[in-house]
């Protein structure tokens, strides 16, 4: 099985930071936007295994990434994980709908987050 | 001209008159009334134009140029108005049953018989000349017309005689055939309608003739008129010679006409079919008056041009013109037209007070005698009402013998005009008392009395007595040294009072004396319950249906037969039971019944018992009826002989008006409590929803705040898991980690004393520790602050910060803020890589000083601008981000500004960078002398 591909998308260099030291650590290869276009660009390139998404970014919100990435047919085993400090029911609920396959409210336990990680990367 | 020929068809006319009229009751009868419309009632207004309109306007312009149009501008002016004051004259008068000013003005002031018979005296003395006027007036066109003498025993009295007679029959047989007063003379009204649109017809004619036939067109006339210097004079209003007070008076006197003239009041009032014909009417009777005076001018000219030398009076020019032009035919139409014009205004005004002298001048005397034995009451009442009925006939003929004796005596020797305005005078005495009695509840019949005698002597001292000078009957001396030779008692000059034309002077005087009394003595003397219930009715007409009306007057028990039989004398069997009918289904509970299922069409009081008490209502029903045919004051007198006196009593009415009035007070009080409520209602609402916006916004700015705490708290605990999971970790990037978890803890503590202080701004709390702050010094820390942000992005700085600008007294720390705030704020905004450029500039403006902070930056679309100081933008602008920062950074910035009494705004568009003021009062020690001092500044 072929090391899996991964996105994280921020605008938060020490978040990113840390969500980098995991990845690798857990021995996945890994990309890094820091904001939405950068992130659009990003997919569009490679056919990633996981999206780590925030939300909120200053250009292109993640919402808006998310959503362009289920209208590609050709990104279709791409799974998706928001990351977000936006943890109101209603957000939770419009990410789901943007086409989430996970919505982890911040700051998020690390173990937790790697254990979902693999879970959906095994699915 | 033949005389035989004019003869012929002036009584052709008027068999012509007679068979419209005839037609038109066939109609009424036949229930297909070709009355009941508006264009007919504005028609039969226009009798207003009588023989003076169609010959002394001619005369009137020849003479004084426009100063004829003074008696049509009243009536014009006042139209819009109609539908106030006439309207409300209709309705009284339709709800009292009254059929003439006479018994408008007794009904009011307690329906006293004494008013109604004065009122009825002014009337006719007011009139009769003004009759005669109009017989004068077919007197001379028939001279005119036939050129034969105008001797009283020659042909032209004797036609007049004969017109006056026929027009007499007339009158009698369409005018005074019913007892009741207020059925409708259709038959009159159409003749009058089509008199009224003949004799426009026929001027018409004759002006188009003159104007157009003799002349070539309207600027010829006037051209030619121009070149005769008297006639010139005419074209002004000055050179006409009428002065302001004349042309008010004429103004005053129509308006007054128009409204309160016997046969305007029968047209207009007593034979209204419908209110809301009044609303075609209110334009279609002045448009009448204008037309018909078209062509005035051009016709007076005409005939001063054509027949100025010949010495004829210029009354005549209407006929004179298309005789001297030969043609006939012409002259026919217009003499037709003449005779419209003055029949028509005879016969309404005679049907109008004959009535009134059979009502007020006779029947209160009749009904006052009692009937000669109870049993025989049914037939003394029936023997009254025909009484009523040829006492009116006889006025008929009264009135024109008396307006043909006038005119046979005096009246030839008076021009037309000065009559009609003579009986204008007598008729606006009733002004005071009828506007009065419509609109102020305080009028009394001692003051209403009492005014219009006074106004009526002085009409009759300062307008009338003037006429009878002359040889064989009063001296001459009266008019220039007084009566017995007391300056003050000059007709024309009252207690000295010169200057007036004597028209002016004579209605200044009498109004002067009628509106002092009938307000002095109504202030002075309390009126009587009666009074005041007929007060209360006809005021408040239109507001409510009158408590007062309700106040039964006739308590005694009177036996219901004999109501019936009053009824039945007056008006007849089929009237009576119809009345009758009427009244049951009006009142179900008033009406005596002993058997319910009685067949419809019998009367259900003719099964009473002979001994059952009339319902008090029913006698104010009768009363009412009886008022009709016999005028209010009669009615009540004849209602009091069965019924005993009315007895009103004072504490009644009184107590029933204060009633009403406290209805009306509690009503009022009502609406403001509910109108306070509503305000009340709508302030807690607006109240709530601001509450709830608050909340609402309060909800946002907490969220705002966690989330941006989670940021920093995310790394926080991610960096510290990481730390504790993976003690192998290199030491360098375990260092890299732990101050990483070092720095965004700061910025967590940041953030969380950013949050304090603005609750503390918000919350009013907040002090300003005020120094002296040295500008430069203070721009040259934030630039520090912020260097290492300028650098990273490489943005080139300008600044422009005099060392010289005067010191300021503020918070140093606190400015300090604000500017690295702005400073930070525009980096954010600047793009990276040597793009970016950032002005800070300071200059002072008077008594302040301005601090810009500039940038080339992304900007602010306008719609954002006052967003940007709210503290709660942010969490508008949910899932774009601003770039770094709490959004909470311009808002304790404004809240900075504002506590130093500074203000703070942002210009901005969209890519186009933004430039953010400030601006700072200065200590007044340290405002720049220069301001104050030009002599340096220059």
């Amino acid at each position: 099985m072929k090391t899996p591909h991964i996105l994280i998308v921020d605008d938060e260099p020490n978040i990113v930071m840390s969500l980098e030291f995991l990845m690798r650590k857990n021995g996945y290869q890994v990309g890094i936007a820091r904001n939405g276009t950068e992130a659009l660009a990003a997919i569009a390139q490679t056919p990633f295994d996981l999206v780590l998404l925030d939300v909120m970014m200053p250009d292109v919100d993640g919402y808006r990434v998310c959503q362009q990435l289920r209208q590609r047919p050709d990104r279709a085993g791409t799974k998706v994980i928001f990351l977000s400090a936006k943890s109101r029911e209603a957000d939770v609920r419009k990410g789901y709908e943007a086409g989430a396959d996970l919505y982890i409210p911040k700051p998020f336990s690390t173990r937790q987050l790697m254990e979902k990680v693999r879970e959906l990367l095994t699915m | 001209m033949s005389k035989l020929l004019v003869i012929g068809f002036s009584f052709g006319y008027l068999a012509l008159l007679f068979g419209v009229a005839y037609a038109a009751e066939r109609r009424s009868a036949a229930r297909k009334s070709l009355v009941s419309n508006p264009y007919v009632y504005a028609l039969s207004m226009a009798v207003y134009c009588t023989a003076w309109t169609y010959y002394g306007s001619v005369g009137r312009a020849a003479h004084y140029g426009l100063e004829f149009v003074g008696i049509y501008l009243g009536p014009t002016l006042l139209a819009p108005a109609w539908w106030l004051v006439l309207r409300k004259i209709i309705r009284v008068c339709r709800q009292q049953r009254l059929t003439s000013i006479a018994d408008f003005i007794s009904a009011r002031y307690g329906k006293s018989a004494s008013l109604g018979a004065l009122v009825t005296v002014v009337c006719v003395l007011g009139i009769v000349p003004y009759i005669a006027l109009q017989i004068k007036a077919i007197a001379a066109s028939f001279v005119t017309m036939t050129g034969s003498s105008a001797g009283v025993g020659g042909p032209a009295a004797t036609t007049a005689l004969y017109t006056t007679g026929a027009l007499a029959v007339f009158t009698i047989l369409f005018g005074v055939r019913s007892v009741e007063a207020t059925e409708r003379h259709e038959g009159i009204v159409l003749a009058v309608a089509v008199e009224s649109v003949l004799k426009l017809v026929a001027f018409l004619v004759l002006g188009v003739f003159v104007t157009f036939g003799l002349f070539h067109g309207f600027a010829d006339v006037f051209d030619q008129a121009a070149a005769v210097p008297a006639l010139r004079q005419l074209f002004t209003l000055r050179g006409s010679g009428t002065s302001s007070a004349g042309w008010f008076t004429l103004l005053a006197l129509s308006m007054s006409a128009v409204l309160l003239l016997p046969r305007q009041f029968q047209v207009a009032v007593v034979e209204n079919v419908d209110e809301n014909h009044l609303r075609k009417a209110m334009w279609l009777f002045p448009l009448y008056l204008i037309v018909i005076n078209l062509f005035v001018l051009p016709v007076a000219f005409g005939g001063m041009l054509k027949l100025g030398g010949r010495g004829l009076d210029a009354d005549t020019f209407v006929l004179a013109l298309p005789l001297a032009a030969g043609h006939f035919w012409l002259a026919l139409l217009t003499y037709l037209g003449g005779l419209s014009a003055a029949s028509s205004m005879i016969i309404v005004e005679t049907i109008a007070l004959s009535v009134m002298m059979s009502n007020h001048l006779l029947m209160p005397l009749l009904v006052r005698v009692p009937a000669a034995r109870p049993e025989g009451q049914t037939r003394w009442f029936a023997y009254l009402g025909r009484v009523a009925l040829k006492s009116r006939r006889l006025a008929v003929v009264l009135v024109l013998l008396l307006a043909y004796i006038y005119y046979a005596m005096v009246g030839k020797q008076l021009p037309l005009v000065n009559t009609g305005l003579v009986s204008f005078a007598a008729v606006a005495q009733f002004v005071p008392a009828v506007l009065g009695g419509l609109y102020w509840k305080g009028g009394t019949r001692r003051g209403a009395t009492v005014g219009l005698l006074a106004g009526f002597g002085v009409w009759f001292f300062t307008l009338v007595l003037p006429t009878l000078v002359g040889p064989g009957r009063l001296p001459a001396s009266i008019l220039t040294e007084g009566v017995g030779g007391i300056a003050g008692l000059r007709p024309f000059a009252l207690f000295g009072l010169e200057g007036l034309d004597y028209l002016s002077h004579g209605l200044f005087w009498s109004w002067f004396f009628n509106i002092g009394i009938y307000v002095g003595l109504s202030v002075a003397v309390p009126p009587t319950a009666l009074e005041l219930r007929q007060a209360d009715v006809f005021v408040d007409v239109f507001t409510r249906r009158s408590l007062a009306e309700e106040v039964a007057g006739w308590q005694g028990r009177t036996p219901f037969p004999d109501v019936r039989a009053l009824l039945l004398g007056f008006l007849g069997k089929k009237r009576t039971n119809q009345a009758l009918r009427t009244f049951a289904t009006r009142f179900p509970d008033a009406v005596p019944s002993e058997n319910p299922t009685s067949d419809p069409d019998s009367v259900p009081h003719s099964s009473a018992h002979p001994f059952t008490p009339a319902d008090p209502r029913l006698l104010t029903y009768a009363e009412k009826l009886l008022a009709g045919s016999l005028g209010p004051a009669s009615a009540r007198m004849l209602v009091a002989s069965v019924a005993g006196a009315e007895q009103i009593s004072y504490d009644s009415v009184v107590g029933i008006l204060r009633e009403s009035q406290q209805l009306l007070e509690a009503n009022r009080q009502l609406q403001k409590q509910s109108r306070q409520l509503q305000r009340l209602t709508d302030e807690l609402r607006a109240a709530y929803d601001q509450l709830q916006a608050l909340d609402q916004r309060k909800d946002e700015f907490l969220y705002t705040v966690t989330h941006e705490l989670r940021t920093p708290l995310t790394s926080i605990r991610a960096l510290a898991e990481i730390l504790a999971d993976n003690p192998e970790l290199e030491e360098e990037e375990r260092q890299r980690f732990q101050l990483t978890i070092g720095r965004e803890a700061e910025r967590l503590t940041r953030l969380i004393s950013l949050v304090l202080d603005l609750e503390k701004f918000e919350s009013g709390q907040a002090t300003l520790d005020r120094n002296r702050v040295v500008v430069p010094e203070l721009v040259a820390e934030a630039l520090e602050a912020v260097g290492q942000l300028l650098r990273d992005k490489q943005i080139a700085l300008h600044v422009d910060v005099p060392a010289d600008l005067p010191v300021l007294s503020a918070d140093r720390d606190r400015l300090m803020q604000v500017l690295v705030n702005l400073l930070s704020n525009a980096v954010k905004a600047c793009q990276p890589h040597g793009l970016g450029r950032i002005s800070v500039l300071a200059w002072p403006v008077a008594d302040v000083l301005l601090l810009c902070v500039e940038d080339n930056g992304r900007g602010i679309s306008p719609a954002a601008q006052h967003l940007i100081f709210d503290k709660f933008y942010q969490a508008h602008n949910q899932n774009i981000r601003k770039p770094e920062g709490s959004g909470l950074g311009l808002a304790i910035t404004k809240k900075i500004v504002e506590l130093h009494h500074g203000r703070i705004w942002v210009e901005s568009a969209l890519d186009q960078g933004a430039r953010f003021f400030i601006e700072l009062p200065l200590p007044v020690s340290a405002v720049p002398t220069a301001v104050y001092s030009p002599s340096l500044s220059a």
